[in-house]
């Protein structure tokens, strides 16, 4: 069985009237199964994030069905889907100092009676967690004293001390520099392959979806334009189409695509000839994303 | 990893319940009838078992229906806006939020001064009116603070602070027109003062602000989530719309039980959550209980000090509170910037 399945999901966004659509999205038809490793790829407001909230259960889809493990995401109890799903925050901005144990064992709290107090169980799930995304060194730290990469671990350690079969992160490389992204697809890769977590994300990354992704899904405003392997999914008339950019796609010895730029000056202007006269460029200037 | 428990709850609060003991029984020494310590702490236990045969007539009097009654209304008034500055402080996502920011002292303020247009001489009329203008204030504020059907922080936050600045204007308007009028009433609300006996009984107090601090107590799991973001709290299960309900009747009903009585004593609410997250931590399972018992001691600890630095003269508490206050603020200002 499938860990999470959409069968022809469509959310819309409604006007104060509550009868006009502002934005539609859908039909979103995805199935993605334990220790696969899923992107949702487009432009800005392509509708990715809606498709997340949608698939995380956060958003009830209006018509079709989000099936986690065979249920309706939607008709779950809001901790039972907690206990399933976990969805990792881009940021955080605490009002307050917390060190990192606790905002990890925050993450218990699906597992929590009324009045919780954390049990042994709840520590061993935390102390997981934290070594699960090599952060344990970081346990007694104060959260406002680590660095950017270090909360990214420390919030996605809270998300897998949730013990969810499903990850769902938006975006979750945006504030990184090149090594940090890296090393992120790599530990979501890692949890995917060798926790046999089902784990979806929100990327503008192509080429880095590409290298670490079972699967992507093309979005273009609202409609879902592909879905399947990056090298089905990443077709130069698609890409072109869904990002409204001149790109290209070229092949690895590997076999795996690689999405370039192509015309970065557009044929009009380039640098500065020597003898101080513009250039002007034409054809292609590969430049990796 | 410590992970918080229900040992270390009951550990901290013992510890300050202690300390209020300790201070109610020095607030109780003041006066001029002597009575020493052991005198004092004899009458209060045989008082708490029913030993009333037991006790001197005279001790009876001045304890339990002079100085008392005045020392359990710092605790109620201590604990209440204490414990509201901390859910207010949660509720809005921010360290600067107090339980006077969302209008509900001013309300209360205006239905006092409204009610001595027609009962100059206060009293339970007053109270009354004070407590209806508070819940009235909150009634409206709660209504402007909606957005999409659900309690908006933000939103919630500028409603509060737009109908507080409306409600003080018009105070003043009343104020400025009504001069010719005896309004020493008034006096009260503007400085805060535990000089004045509620016209409800005290048990009924203690009952009301037991009952609601008890139920934001059952909210703190929700509102250390909460605090790290709503979405967040909510993608962990936390039913974030019932718990900002709970959160903020509950804590408008503490401050309009508290200004009622008293009137406006000001930086308690702000400052004793920070003081204790200061001393145990922003954990709100420890924070609350520990905030109420903090409340209590810094509130009875200021008036006793308001009835001896210039006495025979009384200074308000609220004025005490105001004195120690901004130095303190200013201190904590200090410290976390570093």
């Amino acid at each position: 069985m499938p860990r999470l399945e959409a069968e022809q999901a469509v959310y819309a966004y409604l006007s104060h009237d509550r009868e006009t659509p502002v934005f539609s999205l859908g039909p979103v038809d995805l199935v993605a199964r334990a220790g696969e490793f899923v992107a949702l790829l487009g432009a800005n407001a392509s509708g990715k994030s809606t498709a997340l909230r949608m698939l995380s259960g956060a958003l009830r889809p209006l018509s079709g069905r989000v099936r986690l493990e065979g249920v309706e995401i939607g008709g779950l109890p809001a901790r039972e889907r907690a206990q399933r799903v976990a969805v990792v925050a881009q940021e955080t901005t605490l009002m307050f100092p917390l060190r990192v144990w606790e905002y990890v064992l925050q993450g218990r709290y699906p597992y929590s009676e009324r009045m919780h107090f954390e049990s042994a169980e709840d520590c061993a799930a935390a102390n997981q967690a934290l070594q699960e995304v090599g952060a344990s060194h970081l346990a007694s730290r104060w959260m406002n004293r680590i660095s950017g990469g270090e909360r990214q671990r420390v919030i996605l350690a809270r998300s897998l001390a949730q013990q969810p079969t499903l990850l769902l992160l938006d975006e979750p490389t945006q504030h990184l520099d090149i090594g940090g992204k890296v090393e992120l697809m790599r530990s979501l890769w890692r949890l995917a392959r060798m926790h046999h977590y089902t784990v979806l994300i929100v990327t503008h990354e192509l080429n880095l979806a590409a290298g670490f992704c079972d699967q992507v899904a093309l979005l273009h405003r609202g409609k879902c334009l592909a879905v399947g392997t990056p090298r089905e999914v990443y077709r130069r008339e698609s890409l072109e189409t869904a990002f409204e950019a001149p790109l290209q796609v070229q092949l690895t010895a590997e076999g795996m695509p690689r999405v370039l730029i192509q015309n970065y000056f557009d044929g009009d202007f380039g640098g500065i000839a020597d003898s101080g006269v513009p250039e002007t460029h034409s054809g292609d200037a590969a430049i990796s994303t | 990893m410590q992970p918080m428990t229900v040992r270390r709850v009951l550990g901290v609060c013992g510890l300050l319940a202690v300390v209020l003991f300790g201070v109610v029984v020095i607030s109780l020494r003041l006066g001029a009838y002597p009575i020493s310590v052991r005198d004092i702490v004899l009458t209060l236990a045989r008082g708490v078992m029913g030993h009333r045969a037991q006790i001197p007539s005279d001790d009876w009097l001045v304890i339990f229906g002079l100085r008392l009654p005045r020392i359990a209304l710092g605790i109620i008034v201590g604990a209440s806006l204490s414990v509201a500055g901390a859910s207010f402080q949660a509720l809005l996502r921010n360290p600067l939020a107090d339980p006077y920011v969302l209008g509900v002292s001013s309300g209360a303020a205006l239905g006092a001064i409204l009610s001595l247009l027609w009962a100059p001489h206060g009293g339970l009329v007053m109270q009354m009116a004070a407590f209806a203008g508070a819940a009235l204030t909150t009634t409206a504020v709660y209504f402007l603070g909606r957005r999409g059907g659900q309690l908006d922080s933000s939103t919630l936050l500028l409603a509060g602070i737009i109908t507080a600045s409306f409600l003080s204007a018009v105070i003043m308007f009343l104020m400025t027109t009504l001069a010719g009028r005896d309004l020493r009433g008034m006096a009260f609300w503007l400085m805060g003062d535990l000089a004045t006996t509620p016209a409800v009984s005290m048990g009924l107090l203690f009952l009301v602000m037991g009952v609601t601090i008890g139920a934001i107590y059952t909210t703190t799991p929700d509102l250390n989530l909460i605090l790290t973001g709503e979405d967040e709290a909510r993608h962990l299960g936390v039913n974030v719309g019932r718990v900002k309900v709970v959160v903020y009747i509950a804590a408008s009903l503490l401050t309009g039980l508290a200004v009622s009585v008293s009137g406006s004593i000001g930086y308690v609410g702000l400052l004793v959550p920070h003081l204790v997250r200061m001393l145990f931590g922003s954990d709100y399972r420890l924070l609350i209980p520990a905030t109420a018992l903090a409340g209590a001691i810094i509130i009875v600890a200021a008036d006793m000090l308001g009835r001896t630095v210039m006495a025979p003269t009384e200074l308000p508490v609220g004025a005490m509170t105001a004195v120690a206050g901004a130095p303190v603020f200013i201190y904590l200002l200090r410290r976390g910037m570093r």
